[in-house]
């Protein structure tokens, strides 16, 4: 059983009191923008084998969003973080690359 | 390759079951193929199949990093159907179901189709109203399924309870040639039959980076060195994020788990499919006697084939309430698989961005059922760059809004 502590109100919260909400820091694209960049924004997903940022929702608890580190492939929580982040705190990045050093932030993955 | 009959059981027989051949050859690879498929699972292996049977296309080698159909191919519930509502999907999966009925001949090995039909619950007045509208669909598709009342569901499946409290039976869609099959089977027969015609079918290579050069494939690394090829498909179900990555490109998939379960053997009570779409819950029973179940997909992704308990705790108790006799039985074995889910919850086939590079994948939880039908369309659609059956599956959908307005692979597996 997946287990995430609400970074909003504490609680070490079980997945069925979780909804999950996809993966976070995706760009909401603007007017102006290309169909490629809507596109990505809409369904063009990371969904890595491994470490992989996302959304969840403290349904059944505070009702708030926030943020969570995780790997895929192991289920292993690398930690929470409030959902007004625009990116990785420092103190995660550094949790995930203690336990994975050969782990590349994939920023260079273009959308197809 | 030695055919099998009922001549060669009993020949068998006779002297010690001594002479069965090797199923399928264990070869070494090559260093260039025409075609390297990745991933032996049904698509996969039926995408080799009918690139040499339907397009003389034979130098071709399926690489599986595991053993063959251990993916989902080996881990689904089995149902097979074709009562889907938009004409692309029905057009893929009629030709698939219709494939699958004389599947056994063609391959020469009994993968024991059972079209024992499928019942399609309709347990709200938005069911009713919406299977009704998908058999008048059906009917124009020339797919033969038809709206039945529920005194016509309890004549073929007594053990429903039709009078439920809180999702009592108002009808159901029936497909009377849909049904199930051996998975195993489907899996092992391609892939025998694949080998007797010089395929290169290759287990434990797992492939680990894509080779290009100036936006053109060139080949694949694997863990049994280095591989190249003029054309890569990449049939991986689950995992085909994870090699669109090392293709360079994301796809709109995510990869969430989904579980099944099996009860007890008991003896023979339930003859036909019965699915529950809004208790989210379906089940058959197996030639065995177990009641064969599936349960829900989780949430969030996920790729080490464990579902979560609460799913299964879920299905069990809605599909007591519409099969009460259930309620005293005991779950065998409980397992998951990953599952690859698209942006609208239908297939592609397609090409990529990455030239010579084709994808098959997004059948989510309801791909056993489309083998047949996405090897055959797959195979056109590498031999000739295009496929009717697959026109509309394209990539190129999602950046159009051009989306199948279907959920073919629904929360559920089945
Ligand atoms: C619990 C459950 C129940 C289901 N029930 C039904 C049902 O009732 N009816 C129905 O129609 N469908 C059902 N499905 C869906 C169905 O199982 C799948 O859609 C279908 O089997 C997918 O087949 P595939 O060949 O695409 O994938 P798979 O069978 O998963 O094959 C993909 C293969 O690729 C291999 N691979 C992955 N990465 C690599 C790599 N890097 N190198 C080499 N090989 C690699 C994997 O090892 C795997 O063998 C169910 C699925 C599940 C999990
Ligand atoms: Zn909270």
């Amino acid at each position: 059983m997946l287990i995430l502590t609400c970074p909003c109100c504490g609680i070490k919260a079980d997945e069925t009191e979780l909804a999950p909400g996809g993966e976070a820091h995706i760009k909401r694209h603007g007017p102006g923008s290309s169909d490629a960049e809507f596109e990505a924004y809409l369904f063009t997903r990371a969904n890595p084998r491994g470490v992989h940022f996302e959304r969840w929702r403290h349904a059944y608890g505070c009702g708030k969003w926030f943020l969570a580190a995780r790997a895929t492939d192991t289920l292993e929580v690398f930690g929470t973080y409030p959902a007004t982040s625009t990116a990785v705190p420092d103190a995660i990045l550094s949790r995930i690359r203690a336990r994975r050093p050969d782990w590349i932030k994939p920023d260079r993955i273009k959308p197809a | 390759m030695k055919r099998y009959s009922a001549f060669s059981i009993f020949r068998e027989a006779l002297r010690n079951n001594s002479g069965w051949q090797r199923a399928w050859a264990a070869p070494e690879p090559k260093a260039q193929y025409d075609i390297v498929i990745v991933g032996a699972g049904g698509h996969g292996l039926a995408t080799a199949y009918y690139l040499a049977r339907n397009h003389g296309i034979a130098n071709v080698a399926v690489l599986e990093k595991g053993w063959l159909g251990g993916g989902n191919t080996g881990r689904n519930t089995t149902v097979i159907r074709s009562n889907y509502l938009q004409d692309p999907s029905a057009a893929i999966y009629e030709k698939s179901r219709s494939l699958y009925e004389t599947l056994s001949q063609d391959l020469n090995m009994n993968i024991m189709f059972s079209p024992r039909g499928v019942m399609m619950l309709a347990q709200t007045e938005h069911e009713v109203r919406g299977y009704k509208r998908t058999a008048q669909a059906n009917a124009l598709q020339g797919v033969a399924t038809e709206f039945i009342p529920p005194a016509r569901v309890r004549e073929l499946c007594p053990i429903i309870r039709i009078d439920g409290p809180r999702y009592p039976v108002l009808g159901a869609l029936w497909q009377p040639r849909a049904g199930t099959a051996r998975h195993d089977a489907v899996a092992w027969g391609y892939a025998r039959a694949c080998s007797a015609m010089g395929i290169d079918i290759i287990e434990r290579c797992e492939v680990t980076a894509i080779r290009s050069n100036a936006g053109q494939v060139a080949g694949v690394e694997t863990t049994r060195g280095a591989i190249s090829c003029g054309k890569l498909a990449l049939v991986v179900a689950g995992h085909s994020g994870h090699l669109a990555e090392m293709a360079g490109f994301r796809l709109p998939i995510e990869s969430v788990a989904l579980q099944a379960l099996v009860s007890e053997p008991i003896k023979p009570c339930l003859d036909v499919v019965v699915m529950a779409n809004t208790v989210h819950g379906y089940m058959s029973q197996s030639d065995k006697g177990e009641m064969v179940i599936g349960g829900g997909a989780d949430g969030y992704n996920n790729y080490t084939q464990r579902g979560s308990f609460h799913h299964v705790e879920e299905t069990v108790r809605s599909l007591i309430e519409t099969f009460p006799m259930l309620s005293r039985l005991k779950m065998l074995r409980q397992w998951g698989g990953i599952v690859d889910m698209t942006g609208d919850r239908s297939p592609i086939l397609s090409k990529t961005p990455l030239g010579g590079c084709y994808v098959n994948c997004g059948w989510g939880t309801g791909g056993f059922k489309a083998i047949p039908g996405s090897g055959w369309a797959m195979a056109e659609l590498l031999a000739k760059g295009h496929s009717p059956l697959a026109e509309a599956f394209g990539l190129d959908r999602f950046r159009e809004g051009r989306f199948i307005d279907e959920s073919v692979a629904a929360g559920v597996a089945h």
